[in-house]
């Protein structure tokens, strides 16, 4: 038997939800970030869902995309939360408000 | 020999040329020889061409010679070239004949004056631009010279520019004929639009097909750039300020040549002129309303050369009578008769001004006719000219102006009539204070109060052994007369030959210049001359001889009571001179202040209104307005800009939220 594609979408949704909300509410930095990651791969789910269900190969080229932007990504904001926590032991995002108007 | 006919302008410019680049260094008087003979070719080669149409048969005297196409754009094709017919001779034969005369009297008058050479670079540049302005083929090459003759003007007005009178006098010219000139622009816009050329063949042999409206317009609008530019009402003011120039300058642009440029224009486009009806009676009330206004307010002028001004807006008065009369030819020949005399005049009063030492109060002369006594001699022929006394020429054209203004309305008539009196009584007046009674000078010598007037040779030494030379200009006639008080005992002298000798030829053709119309028979060589110009347009006299020379006579007779009462008042003494000369006329009619509370006041009202309020409130206020909405606005925007990542990710959060409630709605519905 095969799975349905709606528990996919469901779960793609829930893992979405966890990663906004984590996002929102929690301060470290770490955690911060792996929710967005937990959000990009929420919707790379979702694409390949609908690659299957469409029976459309262009859902799963977008998700190659977005990897390698999310590797980017990566890159990028591990050296910024590396180069804050040199200065500070215990930063949150809270204290890098630097660039308040 | 018409070919040679682009040399006339073109010498002219050459001595411009040459003596902008080099006169600083031919000096004095190399300079003012040089001008003298490029003027003087000019008009020998003026000469030959007048000579080459004289050789044509009279239906075919007309030749366009085009050198290029100066504007080729598109549907307005101008081209630089020149148009000889007999108006266009006529007036180029006495510019540069009356131009060649004065400045042969520049050289002895501006003698040791520190702007030698600047003079004759102006004085040269003029009569190029004024011989374009009458030989253009187009009407564009005509304004083009008429702007250049407003510009020389400008410049020679403000020639001593060190003296404060003088470039406010200069300014006002320019503003004045300013105003004329936008009249100028505005019937050359409409003559393009109508015909589609600027091109004097064009337009005026196809004046026939113009409708009356645009006839009248057209006619308008040049006669206001034509009344700017001849100093007619209500833009006379400012000839008379004119006076400030050096008294060749005078003689040449204000007097002989640039001021008749309207009455030139006018003539010019008499085949518009005939097609626009009431214009022609406009242009007469005008000219005869100038003359009549301008002659009072001559009987009450002091200053020597402001008489004469006045003169010259009255004598133009009567050239646009004639015009307005439709007698072109009588115009024509009142313009040359009145170059040779005015120039004359003006001429002779720079004499006087040069041999009292730079006096110009009529009221400090007299009794120089023993001591100067060729510029008398010639002067009172010139009086006798312009009084209107056979036969001098000035009898000859006033009174073929009278007699067309007779035809036209007797009321016009009237009017000339007391003018030619007034002009009897005012220029008599002029003489016997200059030339007769009592020396004057003698007691009024320690009272002078301009030591600075115009720079002269002898005058400039004492000047500078006086040491007080700045003082004496601004301290008054004391502080005058003590550091000038060994420079009182002088004595008048005759000029130059090269200042009498202009005078003599002048004088001579002041007094047979009547020759070339006279109301006798068939005799009219200018009548005949310039017939293919005017053709059947020319008014013919109603008037028969005998009527016309009881007419003259009596006109003769008013000149004679005119100068019999200006003999018992300023000869005789039997009424005070000052009871003749009320304080209206002497202010002359309080016109300029009029215009100061009708024109300028206002003007600068508007431009105090204009700076502190409109720009400092309006709009300045409007830049500091939008720099005071962005400087608030960030304000209030950069509470947005909080540094925390967590409302960031809050604002996103809800944007995507609300776009996604916005496409389920929208999907939904």
């Amino acid at each position: 038997m095969t799975v349905p594609g709606a528990w996919y979408l469901t779960l793609a949704a829930v893992l979405f939800t966890i990663g906004a909300v984590g996002l929102l509410v929690r301060r470290n930095v770490l955690v911060m970030f792996m929710c967005v990651e937990l959000m990009l791969n929420a919707v790379n789910l979702t694409f390949v869902t609908y690659a299957r269900m469409l029976d459309d190969i262009g859902g799963q080229s977008v998700v190659f995309f977005v990897l390698v932007v999310a590797a980017a990504e990566v890159v990028v904001g591990l050296g910024i939360i590396v180069s804050i926590f040199r200065r500070r032991t215990d930063a949150t995002a809270d204290d890098a408000s630097l660039l308040r108007g | 020999m018409l070919h040679a006919a682009w040399l006339i302008p073109a010498l002219p410019l050459l001595g411009f040329v040459v003596l902008l680049l080099a006169g600083r260094r031919l000096g004095d008087p190399a300079a003012g020889w040089l001008a003298t003979l490029m003027v003087a070719g000019a008009f020998v080669t003026t000469l030959v061409v007048f000579s080459g149409l004289l050789g044509r048969g009279g239906d075919n005297r007309l030749f366009v010679q085009d050198l290029f196409t100066w504007i080729p754009a598109g549907g307005l094709q101008v081209k630089t070239g020149f148009l000889v017919d007999p108006l266009s001779v006529t007036m180029a034969l006495f510019v540069t004949g009356v131009g060649t005369l004065i400045h042969l009297y520049s050289i002895g008058y501006m003698h040791g004056d520190d702007g030698y050479h600047r003079f004759f670079v102006y004085l040269n540049l003029f009569i190029f631009s004024m011989l374009m302005l009458v030989l253009s083929s187009s009407f564009l090459g005509t304004f083009l010279g008429w702007e250049g003759v407003g510009a020389c003007s400008y410049f020679l007005i403000s020639f001593w520019f060190e003296r404060p009178a003088a470039p406010s006098a200069g300014k006002k010219a320019f503003v004045t004929n300013r105003v004329g000139d936008f009249g100028f622009m505005l019937g050359m816009f409409l003559i393009f639009t109508t015909f589609g050329s600027l091109q004097y063949t064009d337009v005026l042999g196809h004046a026939g097909t113009l409708t009356h409206a645009t006839a009248m317009a057209i006619a308008l609008l040049l006669f206001l750039g034509a009344a700017g530019k001849s100093a007619q009402l209500p833009l006379y003011v400012w000839l008379p300020d004119a006076m400030e120039g050096p008294t060749p300058v005078s003689a040449l642009i204000h007097a002989a040549t640039m001021v008749t440029a309207g009455v030139f224009l006018m003539v010019r486009i008499n085949p518009i002129l005939a097609e626009a009806g009431g214009v022609a009676t406009l242009i007469a009330v005008v000219g005869a309303a100038t003359a009549l206004f301008a002659a009072t307010i001559a009987c009450a002028q002091d200053d020597i050369k402001k008489v004469l001004a006045y003169s010259t807006i009255s004598q133009l008065g009567y050239m646009f009578l004639a015009v307005g009369s439709g007698a072109y030819v009588a115009a024509i020949f009142h313009m040359i008769t009145h170059a040779f005399f005015k120039a004359l005049l003006f001429l002779g009063a720079g004499s006087v001004i040069h041999g009292m030492h730079d006096e110009q109060d009529m009221k400090r002369m007299g009794g120089l006719r023993t001591w100067m006594p060729i510029t008398s001699v010639t002067f009172i022929v010139a009086w006798l000219a312009i009084a209107g006394i056979p036969p001098f020429s000035g009898f000859w054209s006033k009174d073929d102006i009278l007699a067309n203004a007779w035809d036209k309305s007797p009321i016009l008539w009237l009017v000339g009539v007391v003018t030619a009196g007034l002009t009897a009584y005012y220029m008599s007046r002029q003489v016997f204070l200059v030339f007769f009674g009592k020396e004057r000078w003698k007691e009024s010598a320690h009272a002078r109060s301009e030591p600075e007037a115009e720079a002269e040779p002898e005058h400039e030494p004492a000047a500078a052994a006086g040491g007080g030379d700045l003082a004496a200009a601004v301290g008054g006639r004391d502080v005058a007369a003590a550091s000038h008080g060994d420079h009182r005992e002088f004595t008048p002298h005759e000029s130059p030959p090269t200042m009498t000798l202009p005078l003599v030829v002048l004088a001579a053709l002041a007094a047979v210049g009547g020759a070339l119309s006279l109301p006798f028979g068939s005799f009219r060589p200018l009548e005949t001359w310039l017939e293919p110009v005017v053709g059947d347009r020319l008014h013919k006299l109603s008037l028969s001889g005998s009527t016309q020379v009881a007419y003259a006579l009596g006109t003769v007779v008013l000149a004679l009571v005119g100068i019999a009462i200006a003999y018992l008042i300023y000869l005789g003494h039997r009424v005070r001179e000052e009871s003749v000369e009320p304080k209206v006329l002497r202010r002359a009619w309080y016109v300029d202040p009029l215009y100061a509370a009708v024109i300028e006041r206002p003007g600068r009202l508007l431009a105090s209104w204009s700076a502190f309020f409109l720009d400092a409130k309006v709009i300045d206020g409007a830049v500091n307005g939008v720099a005071s909405l962005v400087r608030g606005g960030g304000t209030r925007l950069r509470a947005v800009q909080s540094g925390y990542v967590r409302n960031y990710a809050l604002a996103v959060a809800s944007g995507a939220v609300l776009l996604v409630g916005y496409v389920v709605v929208r999907g939904g519905g």
